[in-house]
């Protein structure tokens, strides 16, 4: 029996349509807009103003805070203005807009494929350079890594959880990844299992990906502290507290981080990153993402400069399908419906899909019949229905009491109720409400 | 729920084999006059479109019409599926939002307007349809006059099993209430807790009385053949709507339907417990949701806090 996480979860067809799209790098187009805030956190401040030349890898953003992330050009050109754009939510945030001239890297990047093993840095050194390249983690999260590996005084590390589970159907940017990169990628899993001064490292993988598996339990038997768990598929595995429960079955306890339990988690394209950046100097500046569809003519795995827009990447795998009904930034389960299509590739792009109509509709909502099936998938064993019933009467303190903010959005209670109830809509209103009034709690 | 109705063919089929071709007339009246009463009242009363295709108050139909003796009179029926779905469902506010168990409320209705008829049994057509008693009557008195006395009336186990005894419509085959309840715990639509701990605490119940005094209590697989025992556990109890939405929840539920079947059983003043059990049940669903919470994530966690 491979390990899973033992309750709630949904079993969603995975429809990894894209899975044997080898990564290809998707060209540089004339315009890349570049958010300043990509990240969880405090959008990084510019330091580029309108009129200067930069080139690819070159700063142009810095932290602003503790958690912030910097953000780098991802091309070379001409700083054109610093305005609005929209994100995937349609919140306006201020980016960095860049007429592209050549593809000129910044001094020290060296964009050879070269294999760089041998870790020279220290702890210090390492997290203080994922700190400088920007680095987020790339399942979607977008937190900044170099938080991560600041171990809060009074816990320690034994164990690095890397996330190659891709659970979200339609995505194969992971996948892909750690087919194609999988040497680059075991020596980023080094360097953070060395950040984080454990002497384990397990690579969490779905039994989907078996070619994964395989090659990647190769690959790491030249290194003493890293291993490959297969794990049972069952979404939402890649969550955090799921993953940690499935590869080491340790139970992050509620309103904690993993490293309560000696963990912390990564993401394979993480790791990827964290590789160029210490090893080759490169910022997070490109990354993969999965563009799919069922009625897209070639569904891909592209490798995209950061700011390059979603329309430029569907165009790429043979433009938009006369019935698409919704366009997703990220997978199915865990993605936003977005509504413009000229918004920006950010550093937590994992997918653009393209939903037919059929498939767009939300179900007309009806009542809740008590099936119980929300409660019975719900990984953190809440009650979505009371949940929702809780929001819909702004009863803010019995939401609280009963554990809305354990909700990690995972959205198998709606996907499994048969009445079609938006449970977790109405579950993120509360969370919301709930830590606004933490917050107001807190300051007075 | 158009599932849970496939589930009752069997026993829809077993009811007819028994009882004979009246046994279709009341499985009839049952379900038309439940969907007619559900579909009147949304399109004339509530002004809603009318979502009888869901298909449950068919389901209601059927379980109130197993519920019931076969000699019934028909317009009988009618009423009962009409106080079912009328007062047992729609005035709470339709589906999902009652909190009995609607064939159980149509079932409690008759019993009480219509004693006489609803306790009219009648022997399967092998032994000719003549009025008998069930099982359950048979041992109503079994303390006083003692098992032995009785014991030459009773059927034996197989008849028992396969549902060759007197008793209502549906609910005497246990064969066919298993192999609807399998096919129900095969597709997931109800959790095989409930009718485990519901059966497991009755035998258990029953069990300690005949532990204790075998020559006055019948033993733990009569009762657990016996009566509405098997239809309630896999079929009434089982209701989504009027059962717990935890786990947990639904094991206490099941026990405390068990024990009050037994206990109705053997100190009530009627025989048969496991309508009342289960209504009574449902009405501490709303306790039992709010003080049984499922597990959480990391539970462990949570005590060690507290
Ligand atoms: S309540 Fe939250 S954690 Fe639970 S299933 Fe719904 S979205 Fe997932
Ligand atoms: S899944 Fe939907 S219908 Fe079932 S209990 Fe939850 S909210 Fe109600």
């Amino acid at each position: 029996m491979s390990k899973t996480f033992p309750m709630g979860g949904i079993h969603p067809p995975d429809t990894k349509i894209s899975a044997a799209a080898p990564i290809t790098p998707l060209a540089i187009p004339a315009e890349v807009v570049i958010p300043l805030g990509q990240h969880i956190g405090a959008p990084a401040e510019a330091i580029v103003k309108a009129g200067d030349k930069v080139k690819a890898g070159q700063l142009i953003a810095e932290t602003a805070g503790f958690i912030s992330a910097n953000i780098h050009s991802s091309v070379s050109g001409t700083v054109k203005k610093i305005d609005d754009v929209a994100d995937p939510c349609g919140y306006s945030k201020k980016a960095v807009y860049i007429t592209v001239e050549g593809d000129e890297w910044a001094e020290g990047i060296d964009r050879s494929s070269t294999l760089k093993k041998e870790i020279t840095l220290d702890r210090e050194a390492i997290v203080e350079k994922i700190k400088a390249g920007g680095i987020v983690g790339m399942g979607g999260a977008s937190f900044p890594t170099n938080v991560k590996y600041m171990i809060p005084e009074g816990k320690t590390a034994d164990t690095l959880v890397i996330n190659g589970v891709e659970c979200e159907p339609y995505l194969t940017a992971d996948h892909r990844l750690m087919l194609e990169y999988a040497d680059e990628m075991l020596v980023g899993v080094e360097i953070l299992r060395v950040a984080l001064g454990v002497e384990k490292a397990v690579i969490g993988i779905e039994e989907n990906k078996p070619d994964a598996i395989k090659l990647l339990t190769e690959k790491s038997a030249e290194y003493a502290g890293i291993t490959v768990e297969s794990l049972h598929m069952q979404y939402p595995q890649g969550a955090e507290k799921q993953l940690i429960k499935a590869c080491t079955g340790r139970e992050v306890p509620s309103g904690k981080l993993p490293i309560e339990v000696g963990c912390a988690v990564n993401n394979v394209g993480t790791a990827y990153a964290v590789y160029q950046m210490v090893q080759k100097n490169q910022p997070l500046v490109e990354r993969v993402v999965t563009v799919t569809g069922k009625q897209v003519s070639k569904p891909s795995n592209f490798l995209v400069r950061i700011g390059t827009s979603y329309a430029a990447c569907i165009e790429a795998a043979g433009g938009l399908p006369e019935d698409t009904g919704k366009v997703i930034s990220g997978g199915p389960m865990m993605g936003m419906a977005v509504a413009d299509l000229s918004i920006p590739v950010a550093k937590g792009t994992s997918g653009i899909l393209m939903l037919p109509k059929a498939e767009s509709v939300r179900p007309e909502v009806e009542h809740c019949i008590r099936c119980g099936a929300c409660v019975s998938v719900c990984p953190m064993g809440l009650e979505p229905y009371l949940l929702e019933k809780f929001a819909r009467a702004d009863k803010w303190d019995q939401a609280e009491q009963r554990a809305a903010t354990d909700c990690m959005e995972c959205g198998c209670c709606s996907y499994a109720c048969p009445s079609g109830r938006p449970l977790l809509d109405y579950i993120r209103i509360a969370k919301g409400e709930i830590n606004n009034r933490r917050r107001a709690r807190a300051s007075q | 729920m158009w599932a849970v109705s496939i589930a009752l063919i069997p026993a829809f089929v077993a009811s007819v084999t028994f009882f004979g071709p009246r046994a279709l007339a009341v499985l009839a009246v049952g379900v038309l006059s439940c969907v007619l009463t559900e579909a009147f009242i949304q399109a004339f009363m509530l002004k809603k479109p009318v979502s009888v295709s869901d298909g449950s108050a068919v389901v209601t139909g059927l379980l109130l019409a197993f519920n019931i003796p076969v000699s019934i009179p028909l317009w009988m029926v009618a009423v009962g599926g009409f106080v079912a779905i009328g007062i047992g469902k729609m005035a709470f506010g339709g589906i999902g939002n009652n909190p009995f168990n609607p064939a159980l409320v149509g079932r409690a209705f008759m019993t009480t307007s219509f004693a006489a008829p609803m306790t009219n049994w009648r022997l399967p057509l092998v032994f000719d349809g003549s009025t008998g008693a069930t099982p359950l009557g048979i041992i109503e008195n079994a303390a006083s006059t003692g098992m032995s006395a009785i014991q030459s009336e009773l059927p034996g186990y197989f008849d028992m099993f396969i549902g060759n005894i007197g008793g209502s419509l549906g609910e005497t085959s246990a064969l066919a209430i298993l192999l609807g309840g399998i096919f129900l715990i095969a597709r997931g639509l109800i959790d095989w807790r409930t009718p485990v701990f519901f059966l497991g605490s009755l035998a258990a119940f029953t069990g300690i009385f005949w532990g204790i005094a075998p020559e006055s209590y019948a033993d733990p697989l009569f009762h657990v053949l016996a009566g509405g025992a098997m239809l309630g556990a896999w079929f009434m109890a089982t209701d989504m709507t009027t059962s717990p939405m935890s786990r947990n929840g639904r094991i206490v539920f099941a026990v405390g339907a068990g024990l009050l079947t037994g206990v109705i059983r053997l100190f009530g003043a009627f025989p048969g417990g496991v309508s009342y059990a289960i209504l009574i049940m449902n009405a501490l669903v709303p306790a039992i949701d709010s003080h049984i919470r499922p597990k959480r994530f990391a539970q462990g966690a949570l005590h060690e806090k507290a």
